[in-house]
């Protein structure tokens, strides 16, 4: 019996989705991830601790040196960084907010991420994301929770036809196959 | 598909939506003196009507805030939606607005 647990990527074994010309779908790396909830007060405090200014605006990313904050509601944000960076950024945001009324919970392993990317790359998650994609109504640097299909994902504009897609692993089997099946009528 | 607007994320659609019940019902404060019959009123009784109604809604696929709506439930319409935590509009006051 092994007396070690092995990390696994979500994506293990899943068939590529390219499209030549129109879409990729890519996996990214391993990331640390933290969901903050706290009041404006806190949220500014956090910022100094995390490095990138949470955005008070709804609906936002800020993204500074490889760190992103999203702002998913009135009171609570997702931390984006590199991956292995928890503990250090658990301490330098715990010592900025000096004990004010907060939470900040490390989801880094609940969730995963994959990039949709090409000119077709809004029409591929318009198989099954109910939101306007035009770039007029979601504009670059918007970021937001809404459903793929029956799934829950942040979903993050980062070019005009790039989109980040943050879901928890355990709906990456059923994601990737919906958006695989979607990419062979493109 | 039906457009709700949130207070804070604006239109979005139903399906990111789960619905909550009546709006402004007060738990009330001292449970062990109401009677029987007042706690079964909170629990269980409700103005159902045909017209406008205030309802809770929660945007649980957006920014997860519950939130309050008048809506007609003879024609579905929405007339306003606010933060929870916010006084009752006047429903006299939106039917002029909304020009009914
Ligand atoms: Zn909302």
């Amino acid at each position: 019996m092994s007396d070690s647990l092995t990390r696994r990527s979500a994506f293990e074994g899943l068939h590529p989705i390219q499209v030549e010309g129109a879409v990729t779908v890519a996996a990214m790396p391993y990331a640390t991830r933290f969901s903050f909830r706290g009041d404006p007060k806190a949220a500014s405090a956090c910022s100094k601790g995390f490095g990138v200014m949470l955005p008070n605006a709804l609906l936002k990313a800020e993204t500074d040196n490889g760190r992103t904050a999203i702002s998913l509601g009135p009171d609570e944000w997702l931390l984006i960084a590199p991956d292995g960076e928890v503990e250090a950024l658990e301490a330098s945001i715990e010592k900025a907010l000096a004990k004010q009324h907060h939470s900040l919970v490390d989801i880094s392993h609940r969730n995963t991420a994959f990039t949709v990317s090409g000119p077709k790359a809004e029409t591929l998650l318009a198989s099954g994301c109910f939101l306007d994609l035009h770039l007029s109504a979601f504009p670059v640097g918007m970021a937001t929770r809404t459903i793929y299909s029956k799934a829950d994902i942040v979903l993050w504009r980062t070019a005009a036809d790039t989109f980040h897609v943050e879901l928890w692993r355990s709906f990456v089997p059923f994601v990737w196959g919906l958006l695989e099946e979607a990419s062979s009528e493109l | 598909m039906l457009l709700i607007p949130c207070p804070h994320c604006g239109n979005r659609p139903e399906l990111e939506f789960r619905y909550a019940g009546e709006a402004h019902i007060a738990r009330p404060a001292d449970p062990s003196t109401t009677s029987d019959q007042e706690w079964a009123e909170y629990l269980y009784f409700r103005s159902n009507p045909k017209g406008l109604h205030i309802e809770r809604w929660r945007h649980v696929s957006g920014c997860a805030r519950f939130f309050n709506c008048v809506r007609d439930t003879v024609s579905d319409k929405i007339l306003k939606t606010y933060p929870a935590g916010q006084p009752k509009p006047d429903l006299a006051e939106l039917v002029k607005e909304a020009g009914q």
